[in-house]
């Protein structure tokens, strides 16, 4: 079975680009990191790839509003390359600054005009933080459930760092409701036992305690978090003795990453 | 049409802004606050309809969830406003802060790229604003003190609505063209006077002698120079770039007094260079063959594997961050990022340090000289500037310090450190005959005119308003883009050499690359941010995010496609000649032509004075403190050891994944990290230990032994975290205040030579280093001078990081350590400090035993037979155990007559004492606290022969941290809780 193709989009800003890149690598990914340039001037084609991740930074400086910049460039000039990767069955991932794009673009929750229905702002703090969350995984309490694709068995808590200024998640009852309802609400933020508490368990503010979200199709999934910084139990921030003691031979964001490349290796 | 865009957080929207600001105005003392909203504002002027100005609006300002917006013509929003009479009436004001014509918007340039994209054409100008709406009923004094002291700096920013007429200010930012005119100085028949008044007025900085040597050169030449060309040499020569006094003559008198003042012995000698004498002399000394290039390049470089070298530098930005701490310390690391980049053929830089001086936060607003900023908004200035310059750049904040005094109330300190990678074969550079000179990266505009020379003087209450063109911002995604590409250009070996923009401007960085060869620039060809610029101002303009290379002219096609492809900008700027000549033209015109020889080798031969007095030590007899469990918690709450979590959350400090020791550990992830441990590649297991010694209270009895001390404490870092000290290289920073005054100068030398000795005794090399002089601050005549500041940054190569130690406590029943000896060494100390005592004998350092210590704990960390570690430095013993156990949730039980004590002094006269107090907060050089595992305590032990070590405890699960005394009963009792409350509150903002 081939490796599947995963495009790692840059811009000017973006820095977490190379230890995703890692991330997909060590998950049996083949990896390119592709300016924003390079697709809109057509040398590359998103359709060549089965996976599109968006990595963390602060694309454009973050000017006017966290991703802002960056969603509207892919919502003018790249959507319907985009809507075509999506409508193919394939996988995208917004990470940090990426999950801020995909949400101001308006394909997070996602509908059809890409209009955009929720957002992240500024944190309740009024600053940027760097903080180790503990996340409930396994959100079980709605009627209905999206198959995420890239949240699939993960343990029900995990424990993922968060590093921003903009990732408190808001937007009106109704479209919480809709989220609900339908399951799109993959990851929350939790303390240690995996109950929903407030700061600092939830670093921002985010209404409902959320952390990530998907589409309905569950292939897109955008979060704050940071799966790519702990891949290995050397980044644990207690030290190896504390990724141990948790029984676990790896990081936790790295099933994240599997998820993604097995779905594609068995489905595209 | 102009349009005016006002952008509003919706209704029930909580504004974080603004409840920010609130809370600030509240800690100025002024209360009846009623409510802060916050806004922003944008000012659009070009050929755009009002359906485009909406348009905009709509889809590029507004976060539709959260946000409103309105849109005006600027003409009507500007009658809008109200008078300052009307505000006072209604207890509402609007405060709307834009930057000043000549100061870089580092948003503007986002935002027409989102109009671009946006497919709409037209536009002229952006400028952003931000507006503060303030419900409370405010006197016009307070509302000005309000602005002034919390939402903007007039260096870089105006203010509409803070005065009555001042309302309808356009915020504007236009400038006038300018029209070229060779300007020369009536220099060759100058008398003295006129002399010094030419070096005062043009802000040069330079001193007689060396304004009469520029006369000689001139006189020879039988003209005047330019302006462009004295203000050449001034950049060239000031002390910023030429580093005079760590590299010119120093006589240097020493002198030891008897009872009295009298001096009983007296020996002066001559120091040809204090730079070669002390510091690069220990590391020729001490010939490692893995240091690869020292003090040449612009850091240092040593080996990290067999494919790679790794390179570390740390600047200061003292001056700048004192007039405007935001953009003072954000340039600051924007340009410490810029000397890896610079090194070899560049380096990819992966991780920063920052280490900071200010005066105490608490200090009284009536206690501050004017022209001096409160230390709080300095303080919190410097952090906001490296928090958005190192988190933008992707580079991990990963190390650092604060510390506080006084004296550093008109002169923080602003350290930036910066290490990057870099392939073996790309670590050296060179420019040949016929290169393009190459400037890549941001636009050359008015800022930081006079950066270099300015940092070489002291500072007065006036400097705010002479110097404030040195003062900048940066705009840390344009030197991230310039990143990305250069190195793709650098692995397609397209260039030659690599350097970066830094004090002195194109002046510094072309004419050191051209030293040898000889350019000619073209003035013309250097994009310009906006009009207005004379040919000299574009020569010496500091502006960031700029880098130089050099290029042989068959690779230019390629190299240019690259910066094309990813918007960045670059541009032929000049050649290397051959004529050993600088020679800047404008408009064709010959504007400056200077002899390579003179400006690189033409300072005048002169000497500075430098005296010393060997300080005699005394011991302070005042009472010992009675409750140590009080004098324990009041050491955790000191500013210089308390929890910095406030600053370090705000770093990114785990960016590019490689932190594996990182800033802040333990059960909660608060507990102190003693070294930072980064992994460069993440399939490698291979990292890099990064640590710093930092001391001015030493200093204050001896700078000889606070060089020694630094050393041992960033040297005993890297062991803490599992290290091994035969790998690590050390860089020197000396912020010290005026060396022409011979005091200052004597123990500036004083310390050189404690650099030397330990240096040479611990066997670690100096690899790169820098100064800053004249932080001093002048207000009605009298100079407060800080006090004399080394700081020794520590970089070393771990081989397996799977064999880091983290400090905090693991598990109940473990063995508790001292490793190394105690002495009676209280001066300097914190214990001295909180107990309000001065004076005592300072730690002594030791190498050879030190480096038998270092060496049977890294063993024994190979072995992995140690569960934490933490080294003892302020607050001693008794400190490093408390942090250990309340970052590990867990009590200790500990005995302070186990405790390894030397009776016998290192000094003559001293008398020492085996108290409670001297074994548990003496500060006692190369001591660590181990945490072992009953099972481990043979082969820990064995590998201990011939160290001076001591069980003197162990771990308990009920949490109460308690030592006895050497009476047998607790002299100390606390609820790790408590400890680590004490600990944390003092920062808690």
């Amino acid at each position: 079975m081939v490796n599947p193709k995963v495009l790692i989009l840059r811009t000017a800003g973006t820095n977490c680009d190379q230890e995703t890149a890692f991330a997909f690598k060590k998950a049996g990914g083949e990896v390119d990191l592709v300016h924003i340039n390079r697709l809109i001037s057509g040398e590359k084609k998103l359709s060549d790839y089965q996976i599109l991740a968006l990595p963390g930074g602060f694309s454009y400086g973050d000017d006017v509003a966290a991703g802002k910049i960056l969603a509207n460039e892919l919502k003018y000039k790249l959507a319907d390359d985009l809507k075509k990767f999506i409508q193919d069955g394939k996988l995208v991932i917004g990470i940090c600054n990426g999950f801020q794009i995909l949400v101001k673009s308006g394909f997070l929750p996602g509908n059809s005009e890409l209009k955009q229905e929720t957002s992240l702002i500024i944190n309740d703090s009024a600053k940027f933080e760097d903080r180790w969350t503990y996340l409930k995984s396994q959100v079980t309490s709605y009627k209905s459930q999206v198959n995420c694709v890239w949240t699939k068995d993960l343990p029900e808590v995990i424990y993922l760092p968060v590093a921003h200024g903009e990732g408190k998640f808001i937007c009106e009852k109704s479209v919480l409701g809709k989220l609900e309802e339908n399951g799109q609400i993959v990851i929350q933020y939790c303390n240690q036992q995996g109950v929903l508490s407030g700061y600092p368990d939830n670093p921002n503010g985010s209404i409902k305690n959320i952390a990530g979200i998907c589409d309905e199709t569950g292939r897109m999934f955008g979060l704050m978090p940071h799966p790519e910084r702990y891949i290995d139990i050397y980044q644990h921030p207690a030290g190896k003795f504390a990724a141990l003691k948790s029984g676990r031979k790896e990081g936790d964001g790295f099933k994240i990453f599997q998820n993604g490349v097995e779905y594609a290796k068995k489905n595209l | 049409m102009s349009w005016y865009i006002e952008v509003k957080d919706k209704e029930g929207i909580f504004d974080a802004v603004g409840e920010g600001v609130k809370k600030d105005i509240l800690d100025l003392g002024i209360e009846g606050i009623r409510d802060v909203r916050f806004s922003q504002a944008y000012i659009l002027k070009g050929a755009l309809t009002e359906a485009d100005a909406k348009k905009i609006a709509l889809q590029l300002l507004t976060d539709p969830i959260a946000q409103d917006f309105s849109v005006k013509k600027l003409s009507e929003a500007l009658l809008e406003r109200k008078s300052l009479t009307e505000s006072i009436h209604k207890g509402e004001f609007v405060v709307e802060v834009a930057y000043n014509p000549g100061v870089m918007d580092p948003a503007e340039a986002s935002i027409r790229k989102g109009i671009e994209d946006l497919y709409i054409k037209g536009i002229d100008a952006v400028r952003s604003t931000k507006k503060y709406r303030i419900f409370a009923n405010l006197s016009e004094a307070q509302l000005k003190n309000i602005a002034e002291k919390l939402l903007y700096n007039k260096l870089i920013q105006h203010v509409a609505g803070l005065s009555e007429g001042e309302e309808k200010v356009a915020l504007e930012n236009t400038l006038a063209a300018y029209e070229f005119k060779l300007r020369t100085v009536e220099l060759i028949d100058a008398s003295v006077k006129k002399l010094e008044e030419i070096s005062r007025l043009g802000q040069l900085f330079l001193n007689l002698e060396e304004m009469q040597q520029i006369q000689k050169y001139f006189k020879k030449l039988k003209r005047n120079p330019t302006d462009c060309e004295l203000e050449t040499i001034a950049q060239t020569w000031s002390e910023h770039c030429g580093h005079k006094t760590f590299r010119g003559k120093i006589k240097y008198t020493e002198q030891v007094t008897g009872n009295g003042s009298r001096v009983t012995t007296k020996k002066t000698k001559l120091i040809h260079s204090l730079l070669k004498s002390t510091i690069m002399k220990a590391t020729q000394e001490l010939k490692k063959p893995w240091c690869v290039s020292v003090f040449k390049d612009n850091s240092g470089v040593i080996r990290f594997d067999k494919d790679y070298n790794i390179c570390f530098k740390v600047e200061t930005h003292n001056h700048p961050s004192a007039l405007e701490p935001f953009g003072g310390a954000n340039t600051g690391i924007g340009g410490v990022i810029r000397d890896p980049m610079g090194t070899g053929l560049g380096a990819k830089p992966f991780l920063n340090t920052d280490v900071f001086c200010f005066a105490p936060p608490e200090t009284l607003f009536k206690d501050l000289p004017a022209g001096t900023l409160h230390p709080k908004r300095i303080m919190k200035g410097v952090v906001a500037g490296v928090k958005d310059y190192g988190n933008k750049m992707g580079i991990p904040t990963v190390n650092g310090a604060v510390l506080f005094h006084e004296r550093f109330v008109g002169n923080p300190l602003v350290y930036c450190g910066t290490a990057g990678i870099l392939p073996r074969n790309m670590s050296f550079k060179q420019v040949k005959k016929g290169d393009l000179v190459l400037l890549v990266g941001g636009r050359t505009g008015r800022d930081g005119i006079h950066g270099a020379t300015f940092s070489s003087g002291e500072l007065t209450h006036e400097s705010e308003a002479i110097s404030s063109g040195a003062v900048q911002i940066g705009n840390p995604i344009e030197e991230k883009k310039t990143l990305d590409t250069l190195l793709i250009a650098r692995d397609r070996g397209l260039y030659r050499s690599i350097t970066d923009c830094g004090g002195g401007g194109l002046s510094s960085a072309v004419g050191e690359m051209g030293a040898d060869l000889g350019v000619d620039v073209d003035l013309e060809n250097i994009p310009l941010k906006y009009l207005g610029l004379t040919y000299t101002e574009i020569w010496i303009s500091e502006s960031q995010e700029r880098m130089i290379l050099s290029v042989p002219k068959d690779n230019l096609e390629a190299l240019m496609e690259i910066f094309r492809s990813e918007n960045v900008e670059a541009a032929v700027i000049g050649k290397f000649s051959g004529s050993k000549h600088l020679k800047l033209y404008y408009q064709r015109k010959l504007v400056c032509d200077l002899d390579m020889e003179f400006l690189h080798n033409g300072l005048p031969d002169y000497h500075k004075i430098a005296t010393f007095t060997i300080p005699k030590f005394k011991e302070n007899k005042a009472a010992v403190s009675k409750d140590l469990g009080k004098t324990l918690k009041q050491l955790l709450s000191h500013p210089d050891i308390c929890s910095k979590e406030w600053i370090i959350r705000q770093y990114d400090h785990e960016v590019q994944g490689g932190s594996v020791i990182k800033p802040l550990t333990g059960v909660a992830n608060d507990g102190p990290s003693d070294a930072a441990v980064v992994r460069p590649f993440l399939d490698s297991k291979r990292g890099v230990i990064v640590s710093c010694g930092i001391n001015f209270h030493y200093g204050f009895l001896d700078p000889y032994l606070m060089a020694g001390s630094c050393i041992d404490e960033a040297l005993r870092q890297v062991v803490s975290v599992g290290g091994s000290v035969e790998r690590v290289a050390i860089l020197d920073n000396f912020c010290w205040g005026n060396p022409d005054k011979p005091d200052r100068l004597g123990s500036l030398v004083r310390a050189a030579y404690g650099c030397y000795d330990a240096a040479v005794g611990f066997g670690v090399p100096f690899i790169s280093g820098k100064d800053s002089l004249y932080n001093e601050f002048t207000v009605k005549g009298k100079s407060i001078s800080i006090p004399g500041t080394l700081l020794i940054s520590a970089i070393s190569v771990m081989d397996d990081i799977s064999k880091a130690i983290t400090m905090y406590a693991k598990e109940p029943g473990n063995l508790i350590y001292v490793v190394g000896d105690t002495f009676d060494e209280l001066g300097g100390s914190h214990y001295y400090a909180v107990t309000g005592r001065s004076g005592g004998y300072p730690p002594l350092v030791n190498p050879k035993k030190a480096l038998q210590i270092f060496s049977a704990l890294a063993k024994a960390s190979q072995k992995s037979l140690i569960q934490s570690m933490h080294d003892c430095s302020e607050g001693g013993i008794a400190l490093a155990a408390a942090e250990m156990a309340f970052a590990g949730a867990l009590g200790m039980e500990l005995s302070a007559g186990e405790i390894p004590f030397v009776g016998k002094s290192r000094f003559v006269n001293q008398k020492p004492r085996r108290t409670n107090e001297v074994l548990l907060f003496s500060q006692s050089n190369s001591r660590f606290v181990a945490e072992v595992r009953r099972k481990d305590r043979i082969k820990f032990e064995n590998l201990l022969q011939g160290v001076s070590f001591g069980l003197i405890g162990c771990v308990t699960k009920d949490k109460n941290f308690r030592i006895f005394g050497l009476e047998g009963k607790p002299c100390i009792e606390e609820h790790v809780a408590a400890l680590k409350d004490a600990w944390q509150k003092t920062m808690r903002y």
